[in-house]
């Protein structure tokens, strides 16, 4: 017997030592919706008064999960599937479940990696190409659209996506596109060539990289003008907001796509950890980590935006002073940043009729404060239009961009862990085919099935997929997790288990946790996140240059055939739980006597009776 | 001859209202000298005649900094070059003069002459392929030698699996045939009891 479990050990790869373990489940935890999701929540919700319903909703749904998630894993010591399938094979859908969700969230976040190498390679210029319009064909005047909006916007939706003016029209590939797609992909084959051994050396750079460039943006961002307002604007605490129950939604949805929970990569990394290795101290370190990291990128992010404002303002300003100066014809310079507002009233008493035709802006910091954007719109346009004004522009726009792979990076490894290990596990490719030749298959796939992303509409469907699928999919996964394990694996055995690994049960936190509070929590989240889904007809911003209001979006339904597939990708994930779950049933006769039959490899009764016992007598 | 009214008129048309902002000096005579030698520099480029700065008449001058000039031919200092020409010959070096006072596009405007759009540089090879080229270059060869190398690793495990078996295969071969004294470890303690056995 003893014999029989080494050689089974040596089959399965280990970590080469638990910091390696740590970096990358903080590495797959920590990604770009660290960056740019959390502080835009931040701002909207009323700044330091989001901190709380966040870090309830870490405390009582995002560190229970996880810790739940790596006991199992380190436990049964299979990846997704092979684990509840262990639990009991009716539970066998929700490792193909996660299986599935991780293949099209791989897909979808790998187009946003192409994007930001695409911004990547076009920072190594002088001027930055984001920072001028280009001229139109008959060279005379700027190009209409970029002259309409801005610089930054036209070379984000024209010159990066190309982007069509709907969903429905597909336009065409775009070249550019699909070279950095193959060099994302191609990146990741070859961190993932040989599965644990490369990915494993290279979680060292990806999951440290992100937190020191994130230092030098710090330093960068507190330094420069406006920071202050930046700041204060960001955490200065909206108490009322508390009051609505969207805060507290997001704060719970946050949370949980945060921690990287449900797609079955956390469940494989821990089943590569020795068997008695203290899992709740790596969830909460884990668990800690990710929401520290969402703190320590806001404070850069919005120095940064506070100083972009602060231009902004100065920059408005400046142009009335010019407009002024001109009219008037004052003394150069005799109208300064400091001096404006007096003039301005002087001005107001002196000449009421001039002022009144003058063609003068109206400056106001907080309205510029409250340009917020998360998501694509903070990255590339955004954070790109900040980073033209500070000197020495390619340099911050090369660092963040390596910043952002970096993070993108290593969350793709635990998508594509959780696609890989289980396909194995499901023994649908055989033995003999190696590992390179099985991640080289995926990668090439999921490649040319995310070329979609890379037509006119990419950005269209990318922004479908990552509301749809990654949301509503996982948080049934997460609940069947939790319910499988408390419920049919059983609180006992579980606590057994801990005991097991840990040397400690589990105290009354983490039991009524996971017993009620969690599932309860999930539970009401998935409900209220599908009603408020359900209420609205979906639309979505179309870039659509022939728009009357343009450069706003246009505000467009989803036309029918693609909510339908929007449908389908809720439900083909999921649909696995129920199937597996019916075919077994069929198969396998009555549910109980079927349970009870088969033998747990890793429960035996005996055991467990024992272990009570010595307890005993060590007390 | 030219009445006085028409004289004015004919000067006014071919006149240039200029407007500076934002001088990172004071306004006085040497500038005003450097204004008017940057514009003969210009104009000597384009006409392909030699200006001098007494070429350039300066007037009007506000302490807004902003004034009208005009400029006369070198040949002949009645004569006046009409306004076509000198708006070329100031887009044509647009850019030496803003760069002579320190100045830009937005800073100092030739009110009625068309803006200059500084044309971006459009490299030969755009510069993100360069770099994109090195990224797929080196994730490439990084492909090809972790594959590589894994496949002589294989090779050499299947050879050294093969050497192993050869010799396990050898051993029991030995043993089975030779079975001499050489292999095995004597002992002593059968040969001890043959002296006693022999009642």
């Amino acid at each position: 017997m003893g014999e029989s479990k080494d050689s089974v050990a040596e089959e399965r790869p280990k970590w080469d030592n638990k910091v390696q373990y740590l970096l990358t489940c903080i590495g797959f935890a920590v990604g770009i919706g660290n960056v740019w999701r959390f502080p835009y929540l931040c701002q909207i919700y009323g700044g330091g008064a989001f901190l709380i319903p966040y870090l309830i909703a870490l405390v009582f749904e995002g560190l229970p999960l996880l810790y739940l998630e790596l006991a199992i894993g380190q436990r049964l010591r299979k990846s997704s599937i092979g684990v509840w399938t262990s639990i009991s094979p009716m539970l066998g859908g929700v490792g193909i479940a996660s299986m599935v969700v991780s293949f099209l969230v791989a897909m979808f976040y790998n187009t946003i990696i192409a994007w930001v190498l695409w911004y990547f390679f076009n920072s190594f210029q002088n001027p930055l190409p984001w920072s001028q319009c280009p001229l139109n064909e008959s060279k005379t005047a700027y190009n209409t659209e970029c002259e309409k909006s801005t610089p930054v916007n036209y070379f984000w939706y024209r010159e990066t996506l190309n982007i069509t003016p709907d969903i429905e029209s597909s336009g065409s590939l775009q070249w550019w596109m699909v070279l950095c797609l193959a060099t994302a992909w191609s990146v990741i084959y070859i961190c993932f060539i040989k599965g644990m051994e490369s990915f494993g050396k290279a979680v060292y750079v990806t999951a440290t990289f992100p937190y020191l460039v994130l230092t030098i943006f710090l330093i960068r961002g507190l330094t420069l003008p406006g920071a202050t307002d930046g700041l204060v604007y960001l955490f200065t605490p909206d108490w009322e907001i508390l009051k609505n129950p969207q805060v507290w939604l997001d704060a719970a949805t946050q949370i949980f796509f945060s921690l990287s929970v449900a797609f079955g990569g956390l469940i494989s990394f821990s089943s590569y950890n020795a068997e008695r290795n203290d899992c709740e101290r790596d969830a909460l370190v884990v668990g800690i980590t990710n929401s520290a990291t969402s703190l320590y990128a806001s404070i850069p992010i919005f120095s940064i935006l506070g100083f972009k404002a602060t231009t902004a303002f100065n920059n408005c300003r400046q142009e009335n002073i010019l407009t002024l100066t001109n009219h008037f014809d004052i003394s150069d310079q005799n109208i300064t940043l400091e001096n404006y507002d007096k003039w301005f009233n002087y001005l107001n008493l002196t000449h009421p009729g001039d002022m009144s035709t003058l063609p003068l802006k109206v400056c106001d910091l907080q309205n510029f404060l409250d340009q917020s954007a998360s998501g694509t719109g903070l990255a590339f346009i955004i954070f790109t239009e900040a980073v033209l004004e500070m000197p020495g522009s390619q340099a911050w726009a090369i660092l963040f961009f390596v910043m952002l792979f970096s993070l993108g990076l290593s969350s793709m490894f635990g998508n594509i862990e959780g696609v890989i290990t289980p396909l194995r596990e499901l023994k649908l490719v055989p033995k003999w085919v190696p590992h390179e030749v099985l991640s080289g298959i995926v990668c090439l796939l999921s490649f040319l099935i995310g070329l979609i992303f890379t037509l006119g509409s990419g950005n269209y469907w990318v922004e479908v997929f990552n509301g749809y699928v990654g949301s509503v999919p996982l948080l049934i996964v997460a609940f069947f997790e939790i319910i499988g394990v408390i419920y049919v694996h059983g609180m006992k055995k579980f606590s057994e288990d801990i005991y097991f690994m840990t040397g400690r049960k589990p105290n009354i936190y983490w039991k009524a946790c996971w017993m009620v509070i969690s599932p309860t929590m999930l539970l009401v989240v998935l409900i209220a996140y599908v009603a408020i889904q359900a209420t609205k007809y979906p639309t979505y911003p179309a870039w659509n240059p022939d728009y009357e209001l343009f450069p706003e979006t246009e505000m467009k339904p989803y036309p029918d055939w693609v909510f339908g597939i929007i449908v389908l990708l809720i439900v083909m994930p999921v649909i696995s739980i129920p199937l597996v779950g019916l075919y077994n049933l069929i198969c396998c006769g009555i549910k109980k006597s079927s349970v009870k039959a088969s033998p747990n490899p890793y429960n035996n009764e005996a055991f467990e009776i024992e272990t009570e016992e010595q307890k005993k007598q060590r007390v | 001859m030219l009445s006085p009214i028409n004289l004015v008129s004919l000067v006014k048309k071919r006149q240039f209202f200029i407007m500076l902002f934002l001088l990172q000096y004071e306004w006085n005579r040497n500038e005003k000298f450097f204004f008017q030698a940057a514009i003969a520099y210009a104009m000597s480029i384009h006409l392909k005649q030699e200006f001098s700065v007494s070429d350039v008449l300066v007037c009007n001058e506000t302490p807004r900094v902003s004034f009208w000039f005009v400029v006369t031919s070198p040949a002949n200092p009645l004569l006046l070059i009409d306004k076509a020409n000198v708006e070329m010959a100031v887009r044509k070096s647009r850019n030496r003069i803003n760069s002579a006072l320190l100045l830009s596009d937005t800073t100092m405007e030739f009110v009625g002459a068309m803006p200059t759009l500084a044309a971006p540089v459009i490299p030969a090879t755009p510069p993100w392929l360069i770099v994109f080229g090195v990224v797929i270059g080196l994730t490439a060869a990084g492909i090809v030698f972790l594959l590589v190398s894994t496949v002589v690793q294989k090779k050499r495990k299947k050879n050294q699996k093969a050497d192993e078996e050869d010799d396990d295969e050898e051993e029991r071969v030995k043993t089975v045939e030779n079975g001499s004294r050489s292999d095995g470890v004597y002992n002593a303690s059968f040969s001890d009891d043959e002296p006693n056995t022999q009642m």
